[in-house]
């Protein structure tokens, strides 16, 4: 029989919690980068103007269907080859994972655009507004409120993969978690812990997410 | 074209895919006009309607308001988003399912155009707003969101909201289709005083009793084209084309007769 033993763990809490604030560091940025991405493929699948809508639909597809895994290791391994720009664990990181979560963002985003009444547009036109001026004043508005609750399940999904950035060495909740493993021989009790940070941090998320939900569905 | 004219369209044609829905349609209204179009579903009039402000944009022909004409058909250059906006913000329009913005107030409504595409101060708007929706009888009902609204009151803001950017010109798109029987009344009711205050408008609508009373003229339009026109009262009194009086057929005769608060009972 095994013999738990969750003492020794306190030991390496400034470990610990440095991964923590890395792997919160980087949702925060893949969901901001992603966010931004998300937003102009959406726009640009919109577009009245076609190649603007390939390339759009060739981003948002070749990122829904190639693993992210994948898409992490040959940021870091291959694009610098590529390119031959030299780029860091941390930023190929940032850019995969980004450009893959902006890929789900981008259709939530426009699925929320498209599902505003007709009529809103043609209101605003009516009055004299550009079409910038619609989407910003009167389109996105009322889309975005649509868009939260989804939004913010795939931004938890975000939240999980950034434990994917410990493969090239990214020192996140993860990597540190193997670091103590290997350093105190006791890997059950060390990734059941980090098991237990990361759910600690996500389901109170993810009640928001539902609470936030019901709300939306009693107004409008 | 003629220059004394508020609105000139000529030799208006819009198509559909392979569905031709106007047919070479002339149409001329003179400033403080009101031109009522009438007749079936399908005839044309609200896609004739959305050419005169450009929200359909017309196979060819003429389309001017004012002093601004655009010309369509080939080797014309569509006009680009800043000019159609520039045109558009000097015509007022109201729809059939009001389209008024939910996520703003009666009041963020109506101050949303002149503030966003005139550059008007909040306070200047607000201000002019207010007295808007005081005109159109909801000087209590400011600061309530559309969802709270009836029908008749939402027609109201969505009139105020067109008012707000001070138009040349009125396009009524069955403004009074949508609301129960019971609310026509008050809708109508302002749709009147705008008139008598001298407001050019164009309405297309199913109250042949509104357009006899308050229409200087009404056309006729079947099947993407114009069959009769005249003096509101000839027209819906003494049709002389066969189509208009089977149309005009379909309405109660008495109604056509009583003034214009009876089309609210």
């Amino acid at each position: 029989m095994y013999q738990w033993d969750f003492a020794f763990l306190w030991s390496y809490r400034w470990l610990f919690l440095n991964g923590l604030g890395v792997t919160v560091g980087f949702t925060v940025a893949i969901v901001g980068f992603g966010l931004v991405a998300g937003l102009a493929a959406a726009l640009a699948k919109l577009s009245a103007f076609a190649p603007l809508r390939w390339l759009a639909h060739a981003y948002i597809e070749v990122f829904r269907c190639t693993p992210v895994l994948v898409q992490l290791v040959w940021f870091y391994y291959a694009l610098p080859i590529m390119s031959g720009i030299e780029i860091s664990a941390i930023t190929a990181s940032i850019l995969a994972l980004s450009l893959y979560g902006g890929s789900f963002y981008a259709e939530i985003i426009r699925g929320g655009i498209v599902s505003i009444d007709p009529g809103q547009p043609e209101a605003a036109a009516a009055l004299g507004m550009t079409p910038f001026q619609a989407m910003r004043r009167i389109i996105l508005p009322q889309a975005l409120k649509r868009m939260v609750p989804p939004l913010m399940n795939q931004s938890i999904i975000q939240f999980k993969n950034t434990s994917l950035v410990s493969v090239l060495a990214v020192p996140d909740l993860l990597y540190q978690g193997q670091i103590a493993a290997h350093d105190s021989y006791r890997p059950l009790e060390v990734y059941s812990a980090v098991a237990v940070a990361y759910f600690l941090l996500l389901f109170p998320l993810t009640i928001i997410v539902r609470q936030g939900e019901k709300k939306l569905s009693t107004s409008d | 074209m003629d220059t004394q004219s508020k609105i000139e369209i000529a030799g208006l044609r819009k198509q559909f895919g392979d569905l031709v829905v106007l047919k070479d349609i002339n149409l001329s209204v003179d400033e403080g006009q009101v031109v009522a179009l009438i007749g079936p579903s399908g005839s044309g009039k609200s896609t004739l309607l959305r050419c005169i402000n450009l929200l359909v944009t017309p196979n060819g022909g003429q389309v001017r308001v004012g002093a601004d004409s655009f010309a369509f058909g080939p080797g014309t250059k569509l006009p680009g988003t800043r000019a159609l906006a520039n045109f558009r913000a000097g015509t007022g329009m109201v729809f059939q399912h009001f389209n008024l913005f939910p996520h703003m107030t009666a009041l963020g409504n109506v101050m949303e155009a002149p503030v966003t595409v005139r550059g008007k101060s909040k306070a200047a708007a607000r201000e002019h707003a207010l007295a808007l929706l005081a005109k159109v009888g909801l000087a209590d009902k400011v600061d309530e969101y559309p969802s709270r609204l009836s029908g008749g009151q939402k027609q109201r803001v969505a009139i105020a909201r067109a008012l707000a950017m001070e138009p040349d010109v009125m396009l009524f798109d069955e403004a009074t289709s949508a609301l129960d029987p019971e609310l026509v009344g008050e809708v109508l009711g302002v749709m009147q005083k705008l008139a008598s205050e001298g407001m050019t408008m164009v309405i297309v609508t199913h109250e042949i009793a509104f357009a006899r009373e308050v229409a200087d003229r009404v056309i006729f339009m079947r099947d993407g084209v114009v069959v009769e026109e005249g003096p509101a009262r000839q027209v819906i009194d003494a049709p002389s084309e066969a189509a208009t009086q089977a149309f005009l057929g379909h309405f109660h005769r008495g109604g056509a007769a009583q003034p214009v608060t009876g089309a609210a009972s």
